[in-house]
């Protein structure tokens, strides 16, 4: 068993089993602070996830894209967090 | 040797990832739900892209993943605390057995201000000197 085939039967299988769950709470989350933090979630779990791949496929260039998703979901956090307590002042 | 190194950190990071998800998935409250991501999932991405950069060895691929790894432990947080700071203003309850809530009564809902006691003694004090 090399490197390879340890990332791709055992690495991956428990990344998408996590993202898995946390797209379950994504849809019962009680209130919209719940949805926010799993899509938080979701989104840094998509980083590691691509790491692995990039690995698997053996192309470094696919880390550009995880610095990408690393930005947009701290502005994502931060906008819904602006705005709903923009709503709750203003009512 | 390399092998090994890679094989020990991506191991840990995915199993981090996975006690962040079952505790998404199964903590009774939003404030321990975010406290349960910050902590482990910042760790197990923070695994997860040290394994590449050892599985890589290049010096492009070492400075890009530690951009990224900073960068996450700068933002989770700042995300965090602002996520935690607008769940408690909208009103979300605490779980029925955490008993302790040191905020109850300091946020002024109106103004979203913090009321600590020492803060407002000040405030009198530079008052009654300028008047």
């Amino acid at each position: 068993m090399n490197v390879h085939d340890f990332l791709y039967y055992i690495i991956l299988p428990i990344l998408s089993i996590s993202s898995l769950m946390v797209f379950i709470r994504f849809f019962k989350g009680p209130s919209i602070v719940d949805r926010v933090v799993a899509l938080d979630l979701l989104i840094t779990i998509g980083i590691g996830i691509i790491a692995i791949y990039s690995i698997i496929s053996n192309k470094p260039t696919f880390l550009d894209i995880s610095l990408v998703l690393a930005l947009i979901a701290f502005l994502g956090t931060v906008a819904f967090a602006y705005y709903l307590e923009k709503r709750n002042k203003n009512d | 040797m390399i092998d090994i190194l890679v094989y020990i950190t991506s191991g840990l990071g995915a199993l981090f990832v996975l006690l962040a998800a079952i505790g998404t998935l199964r903590m009774p409250d939003q404030y321990l739900r975010i406290s349960v991501n910050t902590k482990a999932a910042t760790l197990g991405v923070g695994l997860l892209l040290i394994a590449a950069a050892l599985f890589f060895l290049e010096t492009s691929v070492t400075t890009r993943v530690l951009a990224v790894i900073i960068f996450i432990l700068i933002t989770a947080p700042v995300g965090a605390h602002l996520i935690g700071r607008t769940s408690y203003f909208i009103g979300n309850k605490l779980w029925k057995d955490s008993y302790i809530d040191d905020l109850k009564g300091k946020y002024n809902k109106t103004t979203h201000d913090l009321k600590g006691l020492d803060k407002t003694e000040e405030n009198e004090e530079e008052v009654e000197s300028k008047s």
